[in-house]
């Protein structure tokens, strides 16, 4: 039978000892070339050999531990997702659009790498697999067709003692089973395992290869003399439509995952941690440092909290909730009512608070919970062995959170406790120093903290665009005195915005469906394109400049500065 | 049996060797648009060129022997030739004529790739960090600004203008990391020109030309030109550095796929930085170039 670009069948790849941490091997089954490598935490990566970007292989790249990084451009991508994390040409943009390089289903078993074409069969141990312990064998390349050399493994099988044909390629000879990788239509693997773990391993590898060799000897002969099978043309799939442009500013998905409550525990005095996972133990999507989810709360309500993953770590998400007293119903609901597996539905992450890679110094101060993003940012440099600072503040030692993930970063880590304003403000003063070319503080903390890292660093000769912080409320008075017409271009459709209303409001109320979350200008979800009219920005989820651009608004809190306004909805 | 080059191709001026390098009454062959051509200089040092009929690198030749000539014009210290009807002028690049610049060829590098894609790789600063690490680029430093591209109607060449990249050292004489400002054209499916600050002279600018000659649709040969301002490097110090930035680029270019250049804009995936790519792929598109890439299918 032919061999077919779609055959579902699982066949090895590569032994496990071809996979040692920080190596990509570069591997090949039905014509596709594979780069197949180990992360940090033991998870093994099967994704088609090629960048999404230039087309390089990702085979001469390098394995970061928890992230690949294409040689060509530097592009991240992640552990499992195969999700793109940072593309270094534009540091301060978080990579808004999905791009996630094609990869295959894998499975480590019996010593073995095994892969597939396609996920249309699930993995399925050989017969006879089970309650034995498989010794891998060496190896053995061969250039004839997989179907020839499963005929002539069939013949090493002696009289009295028929070769098993076992399905997908693999044939059973006494103790030992071979699988046939087909490499391409003209070239093959034999990967061979034997039952039992051998007295001596040396001589069992040296006995098996010698065998193996002389069959390859043999079949290759043959295979010269035929005219040599037409290679497999395997195509590259096309990216999508979405990709193949360059949106300036890209409108965020209102989709959302079902996550169950995996562990609940308390991290420190009034910070409870909580980690949430796939029902199904699937991988989360790909997310980014200092990139946050909306959590949809058993009462309705939604909030934001920020992720503090390392690279790579899409098993689960692990948030910090604040325990507060005076809190009304938000972070409230989640620490008191939430249990242990419960089910929540969360946002995809979004990114508003991205990390640049590209600095010779970057500062990260945390005040209380603020230590979340920063956590996920420290994490991320670590693991790519850049240099960084986390200063973190607390009241009482109590409330230092997630101190043992802290404890194993290397970067310069400082506890800060019990300082009063001005103390605070002097040490912060102090750790800032004088501004310098590329360097770049990340600030995350209660909203004064924040006005005064940012005027303590502005004073200091920090520019803003080396100033980076995120605010998760907007705690601006919002003037909704204006009135106002709001066109609708793509629902042709005119609407009379009047004093005390929200834009939101006003298309709601005429029948739309338009998502939002915070409704306060700090999220993200309502962002909409703006066609014509100057926008009377109110929120806190737009940076400076994309403020300035004056293409899109926030409909829940911004307004009209002028008589009409039209928006691309 | 490779296809016929389309009629663009095989109309253009193709760059084959460096003038001064073709032995006197020597042959030397190589290949064009998957044809095999003979080369060699005669006694007054004028190139000829002929397609090939089974002669032998280094076999010995009178060059007036040779009756059916391709079109030969040798320009910028190389020898170029035609397939086809050349119609076009070869592009000018007008800086070449001043007396006092150095100009050299710096050598031909043989690549297992298409000559577009090699020409796009020369339009790219983003991989500067990453493949020619601390000379043209150097981790952290690794934003691509914005800069300008346009197709220009009147010149029939892609352009792109205020190209910056902060350049560990830009200079022998730079300490620091500085900012160097670049222009690219391409004036040719297969060549491009850069202009570069000029550490010695504010008000002029380095040139370098990369010309890629199509072997076939997957190899080319990049023929590297300098014109420069330099009156403290010998040529072995400023051949070499070229050298060292090709022998880094060459790798990775080989190790891409597909290995022509895919004009369908679904088949990679572009970011900001690559707006003078984008640029390139849609005019090679309009042109009607099916060498050396995969057309947009229609």
């Amino acid at each position: 039978m032919p061999l077919s670009l779609s055959d579902p069948t699982w066949y090895p790849i590569a032994s496990s000892e071809d996979l040692p941490f920080r190596h990509v091997y570069q591997g090949q089954l039905l014509g596709r070339e594979l780069a197949v490598w180990r992360a940090d935490d033991g998870n093994v990566n099967v994704w088609e050999n090629r960048c999404l970007h230039r087309g390089v292989r990702l085979s001469i790249g390098i394995n970061e531990g928890q992230e690949l990084k294409c040689q060509y451009h530097g592009w991240r991508y992640a552990n499992q997702s195969a999700g793109c994390t940072y593309i270094p040409a534009h540091p301060a943009d978080a990579p808004s659009r999905r791009i996630e390089n094609r990869k295959y289903p894998v499975r480590e078993a019996f010593g073995l790498i095994w892969s597939a074409a396609n996920d249309d069969q699930p993995f399925a141990p050989f017969d006879g697999a089970q309650g034995e312990d498989w010794f891998p064998l060496r190896p053995m390349p061969v250039d004839a067709a997989p179907e020839d050399v499963v005929a002539g493994l069939a013949r090493l099988a002696p009289d009295d003692q028929p070769a098993d044909l076992l399905p997908g390629m693999a044939v059973r000879l006494g103790a030992a089973v071979f699988f046939v990788q087909p490499v391409d239509a003209g070239r093959a693997v034999i990967r061979g395992l034997l039952a039992g773990q051998p007295h001596d391993a040396m001589a069992a590898l040296r006995h098996h290869n010698e065998t193996l060799t002389k069959l390859r000897d043999r079949l290759e002969r043959a295979a010269a003399r035929k005219p040599a099978p037409e290679p497999l043309q395997p195509v590259f799939e096309k990216v999508s439509a979405e990709l193949s442009t360059m949106p300036d500013i890209a409108v965020p998905r209102g989709n959302t995952i079902t996550v169950v409550v995996k562990r609940k525990w308390k991290s420190a005095e009034g910070v409870i941690g909580f980690e949430l996972a796939d029902r199904d133990g699937r991988y989360l999507p790909t997310f980014q440092p200092g990139a946050h989810i909306d959590v949809h709360l058993p009462n309705g309500l939604v909030r934001q909290y920020s992720l503090t993953n390392g690279p790579g770590d899409l098993n689960s998400y692990v948030i910090g909730v604040k325990q507060e007293s005076a809190s009304k119903g938000g972070s409230k609901v989640l620490v008191e009512t939430v249990r242990e597996g419960d089910v929540l539905a969360i946002s995809e992450p979004r990114n508003n608070f991205p990390l640049r890679r590209d600095a010779t110094r970057t500062v990260l101060i945390a005040g209380g919970i603020g230590i979340t993003p920063l956590l996920s940012m420290a994490r991320f440099l670590d693991k790519s062995s850049l240099k960084y600072e986390l200063h973190y503040f607390t009241r009482q030692s109590e409330r230092l959170a997630f101190s043992s993930e802290l404890d194993v970063l290397h970067g310069s880590i400082d506890r800060h406790v019990g300082l009063g304003r001005e103390a605070i403000t002097a040490k912060v003063a102090e750790v800032l120093g004088p501004y310098q070319f590329a360097n770049h503080v990340y600030i995350c903390g209660p909203g004064t903290m924040l006005e005064m890292v940012q005027q303590t660093a502005s004073a200091l000769g920090w520019p803003d665009e080396a100033i980076h912080f995120e605010y998760f409320q907007n705690d601006k008075v919002i003037d909704a005195s204006s009135a106002f017409d709001v066109e609708l271009a793509r629902s042709a459709m005119t609407l009379h915005v009047p004093a005390g209303r929200t834009i939101l409001e006003t298309m709601r109320e005429a029948g739309l469906t338009v998502p939002s979350s915070c409704e306060q200008g700090a999220c993200g979800t309502c962002l909409t394109g703006v066609i014509e009219g100057e926008v009377d920005h109110q929120d806190v989820y737009l940076n400076k400049t994309e403020k300035a651009s004056n293409t899109c608004i926030m409909t829940c809190v911004s307004r009209a500065k002028g008589p009409r306004l039209v928006l691309d909805i | 049996m490779p296809k016929a080059p389309d009629p663009i191709t095989r109309d253009l001026w193709h760059v084959v060797a460096a003038t001064n390098e073709l032995p006197i009454g020597q042959i030397e062959t190589t290949l064009l648009l998957d044809r095999r051509i003979a080369l060699t200089r005669g006694i007054d040092g004028e190139p000829v060129a002929w397609l090939a009929t089974g002669e032998e690198n280094g076999d010995e030749i009178d060059s007036e022997t040779v009756l059916d000539r391709l079109p030969v014009r040798t320009a910028y210290g190389y020898t170029w030739t035609c397939l086809g009807t050349p119609s076009a002028e070869l592009f000018p690049i007008p800086e070449f004529a001043e007396p006092d610049r150095v100009n050299m060829s710096c050598g031909s590098i043989g690549i297992h790739v298409s000559a577009p894609r090699a020409v796009e790789n020369f339009l790219d600063m983003g991989h500067f960090p990453y493949v020619h690490t601390d000379i043209l680029g150097s981790e952290p430093h690794t934003e691509v600004k914005e800069y300008d591209v346009e197709v220009s109607e009147e010149r029939d060449e892609v352009l792109a203008t205020k190209c910056k990249f902060m350049q560990p050292r830009a200079a022998k004489s730079a300490t620091t990391a500085m900012e160097v400002e670049y222009v690219y054209r391409v004036p040719h499916p297969f060549c491009s020109v850069l202009y570069k600050s000029c550490p010695e002279d504010e008000s002029r600018r380095d040139v370098i030309g990369i010309f890629l000659q199509p072997m076939t649709e997957e190899t080319c040969r990049a023929h590297l030109l300098q014109s420069m301002i330099d009156s403290t490097s010998t040529i072995t110090d400023l051949r070499r550095f070229q050298q060292t930035i090709f022998g880094q680029d060459k790798p990775i270019l080989e190790n891409q796929y597909p290995k022509k250049l895919p004009l369908d804009p679904r088949s990679e995936t572009p970011i900001r930085a690559d707006k003078s790519a984008i640029a390139y792929r849609r005019w090679l598109s309009q042109k009607g170039i099916t060498y050396g890439v995969i057309p947009q299918a229609s």
